[in-house]
């Protein structure tokens, strides 16, 4: 808990330091709009802190966030599919991508580094073959108006990303902190070895995880979507993995597994939408927006570090 | 005036907290001259050698080298006296070549700065052929056999000039072809000069090599053998005597023979050797063997760790087939494993987590855990098991080995144990917790449960077991029924050799 408080005080800092030079952080156009994103990027964030938990790692989710992006906008526009098919196709498409990530890397052996690497690679190919490298986009919405609406409309002013990450957010808090499989989750990030010896389904537990990041990457995807109303293949999503990773981190996930929590990586989200806003308001030329990003989440984890080593010294000189 | 011996060590002694692991030990060592150093487990042997290889420092004693006193700090100096440790388990590295790993860490420069290669190799090559090792010194280790590169490592000492070569177990991984080489390559090393210090628990090899075979009890010198008077029976007599401590009480449980029935189970350790026994409702049948005996294998393969698909199991005459480890958990047969901290628990998370980790199915809804009965079921085992712990939140990694075992114990008892099989159940733990062990062990057999207990140890073996299974390589030589547990019985079979007083271990 004292992680999560520390990069929480960290957030309201900022948003009190950035919100006195520049008031109109606090407007409610600016507040709706980080909102927004932090839904937008939440969302699979929870998944690529899931997948850290369990001492993996998951590259692939910019590239996958392109592929189901266009994989709904054509099923919509170009192959006329009845929308809520179209959102089925497209959930059991990420998951069964999530599974085939768990497959490799709990079967045989893959490292997960390596297996999602190549996911980037292959996804983000695929997508723009398929659309022959060329943005496509929805159009007027004809025949699917309610699920334009849904995905990029508001509830009581709350954008709807917004909604849905607080929804999804309490879902895995209990699968998490509360259910006999985010126990399990815990125990084979932290020694598999012990976890098997308990009787525990360890390639199970770890391969569920990715269908579940999948599935996360997937419902993420398809509000990005209609977040920039169309999908160019070659750009959709860059990077976004990276954003997942660093959110995880700065939110308490080590990479070594077997730490970390709903709450901290929320915050972690927060906290580097937040970062982005800031450097918009105050003026920093938005060219050291990821320097701004690195330098925070670099000196975040090192004070969490130097302070483990502190604690750790003290137990060893008790 | 006879010239010193080569490598004489006098006296040494050496205490670790708990346990006196060296008391005066002597030990010499002539030019040219294969000395086998033999005792049970825990005899000292390894303490020994860590200390000529520059490991540990002797509390007491000295070491002198062609009579001059030397002091061995580290194992750089043990080298610079020319003395070279070739461990059980080899320190190669798999993704580089011969040479590399003959020179590394003094690897020759050229003109340039960078590794000279042409002349690692051209130096390599010289000592492969003095050791009629027919690869290219070339070739990664990762290609070569076991036995290669265990010969790889005899070149590197070679290489680096020493006198004195310290073998610890080494043909624990050998077939039988190549420990017959690596026995002629050990004479022909002795015949070039080059002494030779061989541990072995296999009596056959030492008898083959040895010109002189020392032997260590309980941390002292039992005696010496040369050659030409070393029998089975001497070396047998040297080892065992130790002063064995009787505390076996009597067992009053109701005991069901063969109510646990363990058929063809094949580890991977000896895929060749099934092992079949049957064990009583009601008592403790303890696993003796010296280390590498395949005791532990077995154990993780009847309860499905490792596969071994020939493998039946019967329990209370009913068939069950355990594919993995969640089968034998359902059958209520479980393994308290060797390592703690690495197979045992997951020693970051809290004692509550640990002792529910195999039972939380028992207490969930919905896959949801009900957090009030996991901490009454962890509290419950704190009380009964007596775990010496702040509190059930207090992370496992904060508490003593002793109490850590206790909470691996708990994590069992916590459902209904039919079968609990016990690795090293007292493995670095005080004495006080050690007896607290094999109560709780007593009380789970009187209750009914068939109890399983490897241990290397001869005192827990000889005054826990109501009978006693050896085994050897993989193999059970035998089983001793209670009247016939002497430390003698155990060696004899732990070595090998029959004896007309086993029993089988099953029916047919």
């Amino acid at each position: 808990m004292k992680k999560e408080l520390g990069i929480f005080i960290l957030l309201v800092v900022l948003c009190a330091v950035t919100g006195f030079e520049n008031p109109r952080f606090f407007s409610q156009a600016n507040l709706v709009n980080m909102a927004n994103l932090i839904g937008l990027f939440g969302i699979f964030s929870l998944g690529a802190g899931l997948v850290i938990i369990t001492a993996g790692i998951d590259l692939s989710v910019g590239s996958m966030i392109a592929l189901i992006g266009m994989l709904l906008v054509m099923a919509l526009t170009e192959w006329h599919w009845w929308w809520p098919l179209a959102l089925l196709f497209v959930a059991a498409v990420s998951m069964i991508l999530g599974l085939a990530h768990g497959f490799l890397i709990t079967r045989f052996k893959m490292q997960p580094f390596i297996v999602t690497l190549c996911g980037l690679l292959l996804y983000r190919g695929i997508a723009r073959f398929i659309a022959q490298d060329t943005t496509k986009g929805f159009g007027d919405a004809e025949g699917f108006k309610a699920l334009q609406s849904f995905a990029s409309g508001k509830l009581f002013g709350t954008p709807m990303p917004f909604v849905l990450l607080i929804l999804i957010s309490i879902v895995m808090w209990v699968v998490l902190h509360r259910s006999i499989y985010g126990r399990y989750l815990f125990a084979v990030g932290r020694n598999e070895e012990a976890t098997r010896f308990s009787g525990i389904n360890t390639r199970f537990v770890i391969a569920g995880t990715y269908v579940v990041a999948g599935l996360l990457t997937g419902i993420s995807a398809i509000l990005f979507a209609f977040y920039t109303n169309s999908v160019s293949p070659s750009t959709h999503g860059n990077f976004y993995e990276l954003y997942g990773i660093a959110a995880a981190v700065l939110g308490g996930c080590s990479l070594r597994g077997g730490e970390g929590s709903i709450i901290g990586i929320l915050i972690g989200v927060a906290l580097l939408q937040v970062l982005q806003n800031l450097v918009n308001l105050l003026g920093i030329p938005s060219s050291l927006n990821f320097a701004v990003m690195g330098a925070v989440v670099l000196i975040g984890v090192l004070a969490d570090q130097i302070f483990k080593n502190r604690a750790r010294k003290k137990i060893s000189n008790r | 005036m006879t010239a010193a011996p080569l490598l004489e060590m006098r006296g040494i002694s050496k205490r670790f907290p708990g346990v006196v692991a060296l008391d005066s030990v002597n030990l010499q060592v002539g030019r040219g001259e294969v000395v086998a150093v033999c005792g049970e487990n825990g005899a000292g042997k390894s303490t020994l050698m860590k200390i000529l290889g520059g490991v540990h420092q002797p509390d007491a004693g000295e070491i002198l080298m062609d009579g001059q006193p030397v002091k061995i700090q580290n194992v750089t100096d043990a080298m610079k006296f020319g003395i070279a440790f070739i461990h059980q388990e080899l320190n190669v590295l798999e993704n580089l070549d011969v040479a590399a790993n003959v020179f590394l860490g003094r690897e020759p420069k050229n003109a340039f700065g960078l590794i000279d290669r042409k002349k690692i190799h051209a130096d390599t090559a010289p000592f492969l052929q003095r050791l009629g090792l027919p690869v290219s010194t070339r070739a990664r280790l990762e290609t070569l056999s076991i036995a290669h590169q265990q010969m790889v490592e005899i070149a590197k000492a070679l290489s680096l000039n020493a006198h004195i070569i310290i073998m610890d177990e080494p043909t624990s991984s050998l077939t039988l072809s190549e420990t017959k080489r690596l026995l002629a390559l050990v004479c022909e090393l002795a015949g070039q000069g080059v002494s030779v210090i061989y541990i072995s628990h296999r009596l056959g090899e030492i008898d083959q090599c040895a010109d002189r075979i020392v032997v260590l009890r309980d941390g002292k010198n039992a005696g010496a053998l040369s050659e030409a008077e070393a029998t089975h029976d001497k070396l047998v007599n040297l080892m065992v005597g130790r002063e064995i401590k009787s505390f076996y009480v009597k067992s009053e449980a109701q005991k069901t023979p063969a109510f646990f029935r363990v058929r063809n189970v094949v580890s991977p350790l000896y895929p060749r050797k099934k092992v079949s026994f049957d064990a009583a409702r009601g008592e403790i049948l303890g696993f003796a063997g010296l280390v590498g005996a395949g005791r532990s294998e077995t154990a993780k393969a009847i309860v499905g760790l490792d596969s071994s698909p020939e493998k039946e199991i019967i329990l209370d005459g009913k068939n069950i087939s355990i594919d993995s480890p969640r089968d034998a958990i359902e059958q209520g047969i479980y393994l308290v494993p060797e390592n703690r901290r690495t197979e045992g628990l997951v020693v970051e998370m809290s004692v509550r987590e640990n002792v529910t980790l195999p039972s939380l199915k028992i207490f969930s809804r919905f896959g949801l855990i009900q957090r009030q009965r996991e901490c009454k079921v962890a509290r419950e085992q704190i009380d009964s098991l007596q775990i010496k712990t702040p509190g059930v939140e207090t992370r496992v990694m904060n508490l003593s080995g002793g109490t850590q075992q206790k909470v691996v114990l708990g994590k069992w008892l916590a459902m209904s144990p039919r079968v609990m099989i016990f690795d090293e159940p007292t493995r670095g733990i005080d004495v006080g917790a050690k007896a607290e062990i094999y109560r709780i062990m007593r009380t789970l057999a009187e209750k009914g449960a068939v109890i399983l207990m490897i241990s290397s140890d001869m005192e827990e073996i000889l005054n826990v077991s109501d009978r006693i299974a050896v085994m050897h390589e993989g193999e059970i030589t035998g089983v001793l029924e209670r009247a016939d547990c002497t430390e003698e019985n155990v060696m004899q079979l732990a070595v090998g050799r029959k004896i007309p007083l086993a029993q089988p271990a099953f029916e047919k």
